[in-house]
């Protein structure tokens, strides 16, 4: 569904990516993991056509992602960014109708209140419904964003460290809503810092060092302690609990009591 | 501002409560501009009261309803001096402040206006320097089209200058604002300074703002350039709601946003110029009127635009009636009246931004 080929973006002279192959296809969740500044947000923002590479080609359904005009690019693939802004003082529900913009005057137009509806409720945001968005928390935003993101109703979804500012039970709630529209037949990209929550619920890990891919595979086949303490520079334990695989940072004193 | 969350049970009832409150403006709005059309038609020096300035317009349109002005010279007043100052105070308010709107929209700022951000001086400079340069090409015309290129491109350098990375920030934006102001007042200074005598009374006219003397066939090319401005502006409404999300979300909920940037900011300088080219510099009331429409029915530009629109019309219309009876015998400038007001106004929305932003971001 989507797929960036050789993709390298250069800032200046600072190299973000070098030559990055990447590929999702529907029914899949791929994870993007690194350290900081590995590259993983400049990547999102290729493959969302955001930034153009310098080399290499995004491809979205099998046609370039430049043959798109914003309006058919936004019918085909969402994108749930880091950060919420919102210049006016709009209501959570106008919000979340906003993610119907690309169906504007298309037959799908019809159905815009039970999308809105059930992504309201999926997003768990129904008791914020009528709440000023600015005036909310960052969670309550960005779980209000992700409602958005649902709104669109995508074949391609992209999420920028959906989780960052959630506590665990939301963090939960909303990689399993990503985890059901992939089992539906999404296509699903996903930044993550959480380790565990990628070996969770994705079906593809990709880890980033440097602008580059460092291991591509299932979580079983990346995740092992070798790898991740190189490319983190910091010694990790994996370990597996009730069948789940959980990365764990060695400390030293074992913690601070 | 929103009360804070009921239950689920009361949604529904609230949803109704914000139509009733949206139905409400428009009723509210297109009333008092009514009532201020009929009492500002009426007052000067020739009394006609409301109810035969409407008997007036009801004969004028075949509708024999309502007396007749019963004053002997009360017809040739209203209709040759009364009628038009109304209709261009009508437009040209319209026209301010759906601009101020679309410029809040696009800089996704509510501070953002044509008069502080020295639009509507960039405006008045091309205009003025028309008329002491005695260019004439499109006769009526040439005076509006000169406000408009000025205007488009004092709001391209504001845009140019005062955006960063996708958004504006406040300081940048007013800082922006006092250096085009400072820039078009040497270019009017120098302008006045080469004028000959009438030409410079015309400038200081500009400079004042001023509805004296309007005549029909400036109505004519206001009302042009204003629903010309006004149409496009609704027409964007929709995707101006989705550049609030900032540019690059807006993109990604398809819109186009270059595009709808460049649209925005030709709808912006019509839209000024349709207001500078016979009304002068009329500061504020694109700050004030979208502002105070906000509160009421929410940022959504589809109702905005066109509540913003009324609310220029009524608050021009009122403001022009009080500049001509404030004081007997003496029509004040109205952009002098306007300043006085929105000048205060302008002060609390930036420290009401500065609280509510946590800062000068």
């Amino acid at each position: 569904m989507l797929a960036g080929r050789g993709l390298s973006l250069r800032i200046g002279t600072a190299s973000i990516l070098t030559d990055v192959d990447v590929e999702v296809r529907s029914g899949e969740v791929l994870a993007l993991v690194g350290p900081n500044g590995a590259g993983k947000s400049s990547l999102l923002g290729v493959l969302a056509g955001d930034q153009r590479p310098d080399t290499g080609e995004v491809s979205l359904c099998g046609e370039p992602l430049t043959a798109f005009s914003a309006q058919e690019a936004a019918q085909e693939r969402g994108v749930l960014m880091q950060k919420q802004t919102l210049s006016f003082g709009f209501v959570v529900r106008d919000v979340v109708m906003m993610g119907r913009a690309p169906w504007h005057r298309s037959e799908r137009a019809e159905l815009d209140d039970a999308i809105v509806d059930a992504a309201i409720k999926r997003a768990d945001v129904g008791h914020l419904v009528a709440r000023n968005f600015p005036t909310l928390s960052g969670g309550e935003q960005g779980r209000t964003a992700f409602a958005r993101l649902l709104a669109q109703d995508t074949p391609v979804l992209m999420l920028d460290e959906p989780t960052a500012a959630l506590d665990i039970h939301h963090q939960e709630q909303v990689l399993s809503v990503v985890r059901e529209a992939a089992d539906a037949g999404a296509a699903v990209v996903v930044v993550l810092h959480d380790l565990s929550l990628a070996a969770a619920y994705a079906d593809q890990i990709c880890v980033l060092a440097r602008g580059a891919v460092r291991a591509l595979g299932t979580p079983d086949e990346v995740f092992t302690e070798e790898l991740l303490s190189e490319v983190y520079d910091h010694p990790v334990h994996v370990l597996r609990h009730d069948g789940q695989l959980v990365v764990v940072p060695v400390r030293r004193s074992g913690g601070t009591r | 501002m929103t009360a804070v969350v009921a239950g689920q049970g009361s949604l529904r009832d609230r949803l109704v409560g914000r139509l009733a409150t949206k139905v409400g403006l428009f009723t509210v709005l297109g009333g008092l501009l009514v009532v201020v059309v009929l009492l500002g038609a009426g007052q000067g020096a020739v009394e006609v009261p409301a109810s035969e300035v409407f008997g007036s317009v009801m004969h004028k349109l075949g509708l024999g309803i309502g007396p007749l002005p019963t004053h002997p010279r009360g017809e040739d007043a209203l209709w040759n001096v009364r009628f038009p100052r109304v209709a261009l105070a009508v437009l040209a308010g319209a026209a301010l402040a759906t601009a101020g709107a679309v410029m809040q929209g696009v800089f996704g700022n509510p501070l953002a206006e044509p008069g502080v951000v020295g639009v509507s001086s960039g405006a008045a400079v091309a205009a003025a320097s028309v008329i002491v340069f005695d260019i004439d090409i499109a006769g009526n015309w040439t005076i509006a089209i000169a406000a408009f290129i000025g205007g488009l491109v004092t709001t391209f350098l504001v845009y140019l200058l005062s955006r960063e990375a996708g958004r504006t920030e406040v300081v940048t934006l007013v800082l922006t604002g006092i250096a085009l102001n400072a820039m078009t007042s040497a270019g009017l200074a120098f302008l006045l300074f080469l004028a000959d005598t009438q030409a410079r009374e015309e400038i200081v006219f500009w400079q004042l703002g001023s509805l004296n003397g309007a005549r029909w066939q400036q109505v004519v090319v206001v009302a042009v350039f204003a629903a010309v401005g006004i149409t496009a502006s609704v027409v964007m409404a929709r995707q101006l709601d989705l550049l609030a999300l900032g540019d690059r979300a807006a993109r990604h909920v398809g819109v186009d946003v270059e595009r709808l940037r460049v649209k925005a900011i030709v709808a912006v300088a019509i839209l000024t110029a349709a207001a500078v080219a016979f009304c002068g510099i009329i500061a504020f009331v694109g700050l004030v009127v979208p502002h105070l429409v906000r509160l009421v029915i929410g940022p959504g530009h589809r109702l905005l635009i066109p509540a913003s629109a009324l609310g220029g019309a009524v608050l021009l219309v009122a403001a022009d009636l009080w500049a001509r009876t404030a004081i007997v015998n003496a029509d004040l400038p109205i952009g002098m009246l306007t300043s006085l007001v929105g000048g205060p106004f302008f002060f609390w929305l930036i420290r009401r931004a500065r609280r509510t932003a946590g800062g000068w971001a």
